[in-house]
């Protein structure tokens, strides 16, 4: 690890403060970024320690929603009997990400801002747009089993790896944003950014700017489901992984929110997938269309074409499921 | 003021310098190389170690972080004359070959009996609230995070569930 200084911010103007200098990265669980030091992926001059700002409470809204402290760790998160009982995708999510270790020590900010776990990214021998702006993509035409088939661009086709905003971005959940020029909301949808021709930019936080929380909206009631597919059956990343929130009325979806993992540089959410199946019943045939609508632009890279196919069949399973349910 | 941290139950002053992982601090600075270095990126699980109770990967923090931490390493949880129930399951059931990942799996199952005593729900649980059935498929899930290259995963399963279902299994 390269050498840096290290102080624990007494306040969020502080950190705020020092966070908007180019040098200086907040720190908080630090699962990924002191990963990232080692490998001198990153080499900051210097890390501000947010952990003893606050920020780590999970309590109710006004409007019977739910903010989860940007400092709550994962597994707090997971385990809170109000996401346990009234958003279980949340919960699913998290748990089927990383490891018990990882998850106590990892938070719910961090996790929002976690970066890709793309080979060529990890490897500082290597081209990679994103860490060396115009030293040329790897992965294209390269080992890319767990990249991207949606939004990518010629510059980068890595994916965002994390499960738990997925589960927030199927359930429109908002991130809490904090920085010298005041405060904001922006939804979980609109908080990651596509490669583009700046895949170095992954998300909207401006220098400065540090996550204090995430709101769940009111819960609804329905069918929540997290299906994530992986090359082992735990500790992996997703080859894609769906996050479901779904209802029948009178035989017909009358909800279909559904965000995918593991297919972009964001969690991936189209609302003409969900468009598609409202009003309608359930049938095969009406799960193909919003399959086709889903991967209408997707394209493979080789190693991760597989990818196309097994996203329709998982997107397939997870509707079908809802249909067993009420058999 | 110097910054402390309590190990094992005996305070010591934090490293000087930031870059020192927990890992590092406890095997080089305080002589306590029970925590093994493996990975050293948190995918190995041999460096787990109990903080305020919660299990973590040591490899993955600074020292500089745990300002009046507490710590407990394999070197608090028992000794060769008085072995914890979970280091005398490991012998019994043979839950090692070299060993090497030993205290990091003993650390992290300490802290998974923790976490089913209060039902905290893994991605192996039927449901998320309610009691959690103690199953080899719970401990396999819950123990994910430890690698063994000997492959002694069924007996290091076996000492967890006797300890876990107090032999009622």
């Amino acid at each position: 690890m390269r050498p840096f200084e290290y102080s624990r911010s007494p306040s969020l103007s502080e950190a705020s403060l020092l966070t908007a200098s180019k040098d200086t990265l907040a720190i908080a669980g630090g699962t990924n970024l002191l990963d990232l030091m080692k490998l001198q992926v990153e080499t900051p001059g210097q890390l501000a320690d947010i952990n003893r700002l606050g920020f780590a409470e999970i309590e109710d809204t006004g409007d019977g929603g739910l903010r989860l402290g940007s400092l709550a760790t994962n597994t707090e998160t997971a385990v809170h009997p109000r996401v346990r009982a009234d958003y279980p995708v949340l919960s699913r999510a998290i748990l089927a990400g990383a490891t018990q270790q990882l998850r106590n020590k990892a938070t719910n900010g961090g996790n929002l801002c976690q970066r890709t776990r793309c080979l060529y990214f990890t490897n500082i021998d290597q081209p990679c747009n994103k860490r060396e702006p115009g030293s040329g993509c790897g992965a294209i035409n390269g080992i890319a089993k767990l990249h991207a088939i949606l939004g990518t661009s010629d510059q980068c086709i890595a994916t965002y790896p994390g499960d738990m905003a997925v589960a927030l971005s199927a359930l429109g959940a908002t991130v809490q944003i904090s920085g010298s020029k005041g405060e904001r909301s922006v939804p979980v949808r609109d908080f990651h950014c596509l490669p583009g021709d700046t895949p170095w930019i992954e998300n909207v936080l401006e220098p400065g700017e540090i996550i204090t929380g995430i709101v769940l909206p009111a819960p609804v009631c329905g069918r929540q489901i997290y299906r994530k597919v992986r090359e082992r059956s735990s500790y992996a990343f997703a080859l894609v992984s769906v996050a479901a929130v779904l209802k029948l009325t009178d035989g017909k979806f009358s909800r279909a929110d559904l965000s995918f993992g593991g297919l972009a540089h964001k969690p991936w959410h189209d609302p003409r997938v969900g468009e598609a199946l409202l009003g309608q019943p359930p049938s095969d045939t009406l799960f193909d269309k919003a399959a086709d609508i889903l991967l209408e632009d997707a394209r493979g890279f080789g190693e991760n074409d597989f990818k196309i196919p097994l996203t329709r069949r998982t997107l397939h399973a997870v509707l079908a499921q809802t249909t067993e349910d009420a058999a | 003021m110097t910054e402390m941290i309590s190990v094992n139950g005996t305070a010591h002053p934090l490293p000087e310098d930031p870059r020192v992982s927990l890992l590092d601090f406890l095997r080089h600075d305080l002589g306590l190389t029970g925590t093994k270095k493996g990975c050293d990126h948190g995918q190995c699980g041999a460096c787990t170690i109990i903080v305020n109770g919660i299990r973590i990967n040591s490899c993955l923090t600074l020292a500089a972080m745990h300002d009046g931490d507490s710590v407990t390493t394999i070197e608090g949880l028992g000794t060769p004359d008085e072995p914890s129930a979970l280091q005398r399951a490991f012998l019994e059931y043979d839950g090692f070959q070299c060993g090497y990942c030993t205290p990091g799996q003993i650390c992290s199952a300490t802290a998974l009996l923790e976490e089913l005593a209060v039902n905290w729900p893994s991605d192996a649980s039927e449901c998320l609230e309610g009691r959690i059935a103690i199953t080899r498929e719970e401990i396999r899930e819950r123990m994910s995070g430890n690698l063994c290259r000997c492959g002694a995963y069924a007996n290091i399963v076996a000492a967890i569930e006797e300890v876990a279902t107090g032999g009622k299994s």
